[in-house]
């Protein structure tokens, strides 16, 4: 599915150096588990989003390998490390082989 | 006390009864763990698993793992019908060693966090949640 994904994050405007802060990501995406059957009685087949990662300036903060169990339009909140000015990058992996990218730059205050 | 033979007998079935007890884990979620820690022992320490008690919508139940020193951390939930729920891989600019994320449950059940921590041990923690509509939409 690439139709009416549409990535959403939260994050601070500015942070001060060394600061811990708190990031929340949402992504729209129907997460179809594999396990629901359609009015016929077939399988429908599993179509989620796989993999979810936050990397800072090219450094990792998060890599979630997400399975069939994450809710519809999965929502994570964690926190990162601002050592210094830069650029939050979120990128969640389809199975169909989609990549959504999601970019948000932070100022040091 | 003498041992006779009935009750020899008495403390045999008594001894199969108890093995017998605890919970069998199913064979996906025993693959998943032993994946996970390469056949490790998993203790108990410091791995925190926040889960609402009760649930009423299984399609989307909100949880919280966290640890001071974890470098890992899996979630299983022991009833659904593939185990797997997330691995969180915390990076070095991870600012703590804390994630929430909304879950889907089949039913009642066990959720399981086993965290890997910096020392390379393997820790778990578990919660009960009791699920009042299942969310595999069956």
């Amino acid at each position: 599915m690439a139709d009416n994904v549409k990535p959403r994050v939260k994050v601070p405007k500015s942070a001060a150096v060394g600061d811990t802060i708190v990031l929340k990501t949402l992504i729209s995406h129907q997460m179809e588990s594999g396990q629901r059957k359609d009015g016929d009685g077939n399988a429908i087949p599993r179509s989620i989003i796989n993999r979810f990662t936050c990397e800072f300036n090219g450094a990792m903060v998060v890599d979630v390998k997400m399975e069939p169990a994450i809710s519809t339009n999965p929502y994570f909140e964690f926190e990162a490390m601002v050592p210094e000015a830069g650029e939050f990058k979120f990128t969640w992996y389809d199975d169909d082989g989609s990549v959504y990218e999601e970019l948000q730059s932070i100022a040091i205050a | 006390m003498e041992i006779t033979r009935r009750s020899a007998i008495a403390m045999g079935a008594g001894a199969l009864l108890i093995a017998g007890l605890p919970v069998r884990l199913s064979a996906a979620a025993e693959d998943a763990i032993a994946a996970f820690t390469g056949g490790a022992e998993v203790g108990t320490g410091d791995v925190r698993l926040i889960a609402p008690e009760i649930a009423e919508n299984g399609n989307t139940v909100p949880i919280e793992v966290g640890s001071d020193t974890a470098a890992e951390i899996m979630i299983l939930a022991m009833g659904n019908p593939t185990p797997g729920v997330a691995t969180f891989k915390f990076g070095p600019l991870a600012g703590s060693r804390t994630a929430s994320t909304r879950i889907r449950l089949a039913g009642t059940q066990d959720v399981v966090a086993i965290a890997k921590l910096e020392d390379g041990t393997f820790v778990q923690a578990s919660s009960e949640v009791k699920v009042t509509i299942g969310g595999c939409g069956g």
